[in-house]
């Protein structure tokens, strides 16, 4: 099996979030970033076909100089390779766009399997994985929690939680798929993991190495703008009444009357 | 990859990355393993940068590496609950260029994993979220590392010891044992957000200048040990550190005295309106030069806050030392290595080294400061507010005549202290400080 699994670096999950100061964007100062967790899972499926058939397990993503860190994390788990796909003019796009240079590369060669995780959970939309099945012309199922693979057939079977049911997809091969928590249990990096992957090919790839027209892709190409990033709102911290109870009461009462205007 | 190396380096911190950047660039085979997810992804200082030993290692570092103002200010000041007396110290010739007086404030979390990527540019290799274990000794030899991670065993000739004032390889080598309270000081400290313009006002500063600010007394409620601000360009750092024989003594907890400490008037007006980036608390190594133990056995080399590298007294340098015993550590190896020869006979070129350097002769200078300061806690506790009592009387306008002011302000303070025992504790604390 040829396997690729498309990662994004995204902001680590327990970061401290705030709009930049231009509102367009996040504020990236102090951030530390991990691989999406949904890519995770992609990533420990495509290992886990390696154990069991003969496979070899490609890893792309499209980011900045710093992606190439989420990367390396993947190689230290076991994959063999990794593409890098960066260039300024990425700057600005959308899913679209990132799926048109996702696509081109993938295309370069001839992948069995495709994973994607289900959404990256910094802009969670989710499109990306779907728009590359779709630009590529091939099937995909969708936020998946079990995969059967039937190589001799080349095909398999996809499971996906549906409200009250499971649903069983069965599927013809080449296809992409996008990876649901439940897949199974990412593993760690062992050490000799770790120090193996440094040394491992990674190619790094511009738009013109991969022939994308510019104006396509990025700012310029992009159909959707994000017009503006807001804060969720704060909420306000409780209340505490500090009196004596039978004053206590009195005045929780008039404050639920008065102000939360619920009685 | 051959599954043995030359080198092992334990915490890539300022030590630890000077000595595998040495290293590396002599060709050798490093590893360097370190416990954050980043090198300095946990580290704290207060802290001025001294740079003596990195423009040894990276001439011209200021061109690229992540400083944030040089330090043409010093300033030391005695606080009581109202009052202040200061000593600023300023130079033009610490401000005309680089690298100026070889200090400049820093943050950690952005200077480490810069030093640490020069390693891994000249060769080294830098393993971080990886935390080691154990050593792995044979025949009486450390000849390798167990870290905790699945196939964590690594073996090497030589190990470094760079993880730090708490150096649990240095106690399971038996070099060392836990420290006491009384040499081991807890600091804690916040990163103040201000603009670069308002820090410049509130602290006269131009450009790239920065400042350094040591504060005694009640601004850590009497204990041993001080406040400090330094300058960073959009921020302050601002903290406390005392001994923490104090805190147990004082019960008092360290994020509460720094409070204290921010909210005492002389300080809160430095960082009014800031806010608070990132807390973060550590431990320094105050012991100084009695407690710096052997640095070298069969097959392991301390080095900077591992070894007990700091010197306290008014400078509060570390992280030079730390880079200092690194390269030491690091040449010592590469003669090592051309004998083939990792045996502590041989590796005692590194104490050698050590001891005919700043770093031991400095150390060895303030050898009393510690156990000074937990002698004469009068210093801490009572003087301060005494000094700063008579400064008020003495420069307080009434009509009382000047002369019946001064009588009575050189009484208050004979009853506190006879003019001879002030005499003689003033020349103790010279000969410990100068
Ligand atoms: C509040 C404060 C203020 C200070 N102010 C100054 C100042 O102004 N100027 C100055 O020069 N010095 C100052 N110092 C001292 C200075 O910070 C230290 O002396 C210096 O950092 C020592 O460097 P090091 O490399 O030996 O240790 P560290 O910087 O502590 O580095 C040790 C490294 O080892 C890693 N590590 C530890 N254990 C393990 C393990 N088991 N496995 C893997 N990795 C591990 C740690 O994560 C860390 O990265 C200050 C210290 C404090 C706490």
């Amino acid at each position: 099996m040829k396997i690729a699994v498309c990662i994004k670096q995204v902001p680590a999950t327990e970061s401290k979030i705030k709009p930049s100061s231009d509102g367009k964007e996040i504020d990236r100062t102090g951030l530390s970033y991990v691989v999406n967790p949904y890519d995770e899972f992609g990533v420990e499926e495509a290992l886990r076909i390696k154990e069991r058939l003969e496979s070899s397990v490609t890893v792309v993503t499209m980011g900045t100089e710093r992606a190439e860190e989420a990367l390396r994390t993947c190689l230290a788990l076991g994959a063999d390779q990794a593409i890098h796909i960066k260039d300024d003019l990425l700057r600005g796009g959308d899913a679209y766009g990132v799926a048109l240079v996702l696509t081109t590369a993938l295309m370069k060669e001839h992948y069995d399997i495709i994973f994607f995780g289900k959404q990256a959970v910094d802009d969670d939309s989710g499109a990306v994985g779907i728009h590359v099945a779709e630009l590529m012309g091939l099937p995909h199922v969708a936020v998946i929690n079990k995969l059967d693979l039937k190589p001799e057939e080349g095909r398999a079977l996809a499971s996906r939680q549906i409200e009250g049911a499971t649903e069983m997809v069965n599927i013809k091969l080449p296809a992409v798929f996008t990876c649901q928590k439940g897949l199974n249990e990412p593993r760690y990096a062992s050490l000799p993991g770790i120090m193996k992957a440094k040394q491992k090919p990674l190619t790094t790839l511009t738009l013109a190495d991969l022939g994308v027209d510019k104006d396509a892709v990025g700012a310029k190409g992009a159909k959707l703008v994000v017009d503006c990033i807001k804060a969720p709102r704060v909420r306000s911290t409780g209340n505490i009444i500090d009196k004596n109870p039978s004053e206590s009461v009195e005045e929780l009462v008039r404050l639920l009357r008065d102000e939360a205007k619920v009685l | 990859m051959s599954d043995k190396f030359d080198v092992i380096i334990v915490g890539a911190g300022p030590a630890g990355s000077a000595a595998a950047l040495t290293l590396a660039r002599a060709g050798l085979s490093v590893v360097v393993f370190e416990r954050g997810a980043f090198p300095g992804a946990k580290n704290m200082f207060g802290g001025v940068l001294y740079t003596p030993i990195l423009n040894k290692l990276i001439p011209k570092f200021w061109e690229e590496a992540p400083i944030e103002r040089h330090i043409v200010k010093r300033r030391f000041s005695l606080l009581s609950s109202k009052s202040e007396a200061a000593f600023e110290f300023r130079c033009e010739d610490y401000n005309e260029k680089p690298p100026f007086n070889q200090s400049f404030s820093a943050l950690r979390a952005r200077f480490d994993p810069w030093f640490s990527k020069k390693a891994e540019e000249a060769g080294a290799m830098v393993i971080p979220e990886t935390v080691v274990d154990d050593l792995i000794v044979k025949n009486g030899r450390v000849c390798g590392v167990k870290a905790r991670r699945e196939g964590g065993e690594v073996l090497a000739d030589v190990v470094i010891a760079a993880d730090g004032v708490n150096s649990f390889l240095a106690k399971k080598a038996g070099l060392r044992k836990d420290f006491s309270r009384a040499v081991l000081a807890v600091a804690a400290k916040e990163v103040i957000s201000l603009p670069r313009e308002v820090i410049e006002d509130r602290f006269s500063l131009e450009g790239q200048e920065g400042m350094a600010m040591e504060f005694f007394g009640d601004s850590v409620a009497g204990m041993v040990g001080g406040g400090f601000i330094y300058t960073n360009q959009e921020t302050l750092s601002v903290g406390i550190a005392c001994s923490i024989k104090s805190f147990i003594d004082k019960k008092v907890a360290p994020n509460d005295l720094l409070d204290r400490f921010k909210a005492h008037p002389s300080i809160k007006r430095l960082i009014k309106k800031g806010e608070t980036l990132e807390y973060s608390g550590h431990m320094i190594p105050e012991g100084g030069f009695e407690r710096v133990p052997q640095v070298y056995t069969d097959g392991l080399l301390l080095v900077g806050d591992a070894a007990h590298l700091v010197n306290a007294s008014f400078y509060h340098e570390g992280t030079n030392l730390a880079m200092a015993s690194g390269l030491y550590a690091a040449e010592a190896i590469i003669e090592a290595k051309e004998k083939d020869d990792f045996s502590a006979q041989t590796l005692k070129r590194y104490q050698k080294k050590l001891n005919n350097s700043f770093v031991m002769k400095d150390l060895k200078k303030y050898r009393a400061v510690e156990k000074w300061s937990h002698e004469n806690l009068k210093f801490f506790e009572e003087y301060p507010g005494i000094a700063l009592e008579m400064l008020k009387d003495y420069f307080s306008i009434s009509e009382v005549p000047k002369e019946t002011i001064q009588k009575e302000a050189y009484r208050k303070v004979r009853t506190h202290i006879s003019p001879i025992q002030a005499f003689l504790e003033l020349n103790k604390f010279r000969k410990t400080f100068f």
